[in-house]
């Protein structure tokens, strides 16, 4: 009786019981749903709420006022974000740091990937630990240690005095040099490794078959390395400016006092202002501003992958 | 310094070498190819016959020794320079562009006028039968297909010596049998010098006008593909190519027309020319085709020879039998230790019926048919 029952029973139990599966696809989506969309909707909501007469928390969005349901959202958060030149060139600036930061990386860690996926396989784990290494310590850490180099007073301003190259200290921290410095160094990583991986799995015989028809080495990098590398192009640049136009505390403590900047804008709002509202307005548009690069760079890949099974 | 190379050899290899470490992938070996031949290095895997192959293409750059093609010394060339191209193993087509920019590809790195380009990409387009197919990407083709893009674009520049690795090994059976002559054709049509990688004895033999057989970073043996199957050097060849029976043993009778050879299973009486000292050691190869069977001793009318009655025969059991349609496969226990393959053409319907398993046998061959091999 046992024997065949229990032979039986396993391809039917999948079958006859779908929660099992359901609840383990279940659970990273009950996650993003509370931990992500909710946050999300929350704050969209807030951006759109009038703050109470009180002064302390918001009118109902939705009342029920002699038997009308009225639903009141206030646009002006908007409407003041597009017409106030300040916040256009807040992110207009932000915009152009996280390009300029994915430009460098690219620039960076393009040469440094291709090499890394290059050498040697017993050295290849060696050189990935080089890059994981600043991960191992705290990142404000990091940031502070920025500081102390490029400081007035810092190691680098006073081995060039030590040299008689400059009599006066030159002018490195807050500013837009010290903000760059900080981005590239932070995101540099995040560039490498896509780029690298792809990179290594990049099929060595296109390469030799672009030479035998006659390509020299540069024109083989042009017309075959790079394009077959795009994917691993985009992911490291995605990577590396969607943060990089939110960025925070990187501008906050190497940043210049006038460098435009969304993250400090933000924070401004929220706990110098106390306008949860237009803090809340200022991060959707910014929401929406990377959304915008995020569905292209899927829709590619979607193409990609359609490609790949015919 | 050195006389140039005589006009009848395009392309001459001599004493070239490539050790990696402490390893001779490829051992003093020297070619001589000439101009329009179809040529092929046949082995195992580990033969040092692709390495052979990638120092012709210059990937690889020999430890020692020159390459020659009319005339030019060209080891110390870098790919990109050498009138040489390669169709590669399982065809490295650039995926991210099209059958034409495929083809184009080495075309624009001579940087022809684009008039000139077009014109040979549809020259090359018609020459593989894919015009229709000129804009598609390569993963969108067959098989077959994409070999054949691979061609034109190795054709297209009109290459002094074309290589090709292992040309048909991603095709399946069938597919590979009908391009094999296809590609001949096409290669011949041409014109152009071909040096060909292969573990596949049947494709070099059907493809090659010469086959060198490579073991060890060496060449074993070297000639036209009738020759080393009908005339193996040595155990190895014979066995490598195609089935073989080998039996060992040692040189008891030698006289001038004849020589007879005494093994555990039978006496071989070998007519054609060959000598050896009486006791010598040697080993008897017989090709499964080259031997009959009967369900009784071959008499006399049978025989080749008269004097072969008595020899070249032994007696034996069918074990197992597979049937291949258009030939039969019998193995014949003579002994406990020695089993015969013998292959019987099925010319007749039905033929095979006439053996079957568990049937007492006698199998036959004419002294002719018997290679003596020494190593």
């Amino acid at each position: 009786m046992q024997a065949p029952s229990s032979h039986a029973s396993p391809p039917d139990q999948g079958r006859r019981q779908p929660w099992g599966r359901w609840s383990l696809i279940g659970i990273p989506y009950l996650w993003l749903v509370v931990f992500f969309m909710l946050p999300c909707l929350i704050v969209f909501k807030i951006s759109m709420s009038e703050l109470a007469d009180s002064g302390i928390g918001f009118l109902d969005m939705v009342s029920l006022q002699d038997g009308v349901w009225q639903l009141r959202l206030k646009f002006s958060n908007y409407t003041f974000l597009l017409t106030d030149s300040l916040y256009l060139l807040t992110y207009l600036s932000s915009i152009g740091y996280a390009l300029l930061t994915t430009c460098i990386c690219l620039l960076l860690g393009y040469p440094f990937a291709y090499f890394l996926a290059r050498s040697s396989a017993s050295l290849r784990p060696l050189l990935m630990m080089l890059v994981m290494l600043p991960f191992w310590t705290s990142f404000l850490l990091r940031i502070y240690a920025w500081a102390g180099l490029l400081d007035n007073n810092g190691l680098i301003n006073q081995l060039l005095m030590s040299f008689g190259l400059v009599t006066e200290p030159v002018l490195m921290m807050h500013t837009p040099f010290s903000l760059e410095i900080g981005m590239v160094y932070v995101y540099l990583p995040f560039m490498v490794l896509p780029l690298y991986a792809n990179l290594v799995k990049m099929d060595l015989r296109l390469l030799e078959a672009a030479a035998d028809l006659g390509a020299k080495p540069w024109t083989i990098f042009r017309r075959v390395t790079i394009p077959l590398s795009t994917n691993g192009i985009l992911a490291g640049s995605m990577l590396v400016f969607i943060p990089c136009v939110g960025e925070y505390v990187i501008p906050a403590l190497l940043g210049g006092a006038d460098t435009l900047n969304i993250g400090r804008v933000l924070w401004d709002e929220f706990f110098n202002n106390n306008d949860w509202a237009m803090a809340s307005s200022v991060a959707i548009v910014m929401m929406l501003l990377i959304l915008g690069p995020m569905t292209w760079f899927n829709r590619i890949q979607a193409n990609e992958h359609t490609k790949a099974s015919p | 310094m050195t006389p140039t190379s005589p006009a009848s050899s395009f392309l001459r290899v001599e004493q070239l070498s490539k050790h990696f470490d402490e390893v001779k992938a490829v051992d003093e070996v020297s070619l001589d190819i000439q101009q329009g031949e179809i040529f092929a290095l046949l082995g195992g895997s580990g033969c040092g016959k692709s390495t052979l192959l990638r120092m012709l293409a210059g990937f690889e750059s020999p430890t020692s020794g020159q390459i020659h093609l009319a005339g030019q010394s060209i080891g110390d060339m870098p790919p990109f320079e050498r009138p040489i191209n390669m169709m590669f193993q399982s065809y490295a087509l650039f995926p991210h562009m099209t059958v034409a920019q495929n083809i184009a590809f080495g075309l624009e790195c001579d940087q022809l006028p684009p008039s000139d380009i077009d014109a040979r990409v549809q020259e090359m387009l018609t020459l593989v039968q894919l015009k229709p197919y000129a804009k598609r990407k390569p993963h969108q083709l067959s098989g077959g297909q994409q070999q054949r893009v691979a061609l034109a674009r190795s054709l297209a520049k009109r290459p002094r010596l074309l290589l090709l690795d292992e040309p048909l090994g991603a095709l399946d059976k069938k597919l590979r049998e009908q391009t094999q002559i296809e590609l001949v054709n096409i290669l011949k049509k041409v014109g152009v010098t071909c040096v060909m990688v292969t573990h596949d004895q049947e494709e070099a033999m059907a493809m090659a006008d010469r086959i060198a057989i490579m073991r060890d970073g060496k060449i074993l043996q070297l000639g036209a593909p009738m020759d080393i199957y009908e005339t193996p050097s040595s155990r190895y060849v014979a066995d490598f190519i195609g089935n073989v029976n080998l039996f060992a043993g040692k040189v008891v009778v030698d006289e001038a027309d004849h020589v007879i050879i005494e093994t555990p299973q039978c006496r071989h009486y070998v007519s054609h020319g060959i000598t050896g000292t009486e006791n010598m050691e040697v080993s008897v190869a017989v090709r499964p085709e080259k031997i009959c069977l009967s369900p009784a001793e071959p008499t006399e009318q049978e025989r080749e020879l008269p004097a072969e009655v008595g020899h070249n025969q032994v007696k034996g059991r069918i074990v197992g039998l597979a049937y291949f349609g258009s030939f039969t496969t019998y193995h014949v226990q003579i002994d406990d230790r020695t089993t015969l393959k013998a292959t019987l053409a099925n010319a007749a319907r039905h033929e095979d019926r006439r053996l079957s398993v568990g049937d007492d046998v006698w199998a036959w061959w004419d002294g002719s048919d018997v290679v003596v091999l020494t190593h």
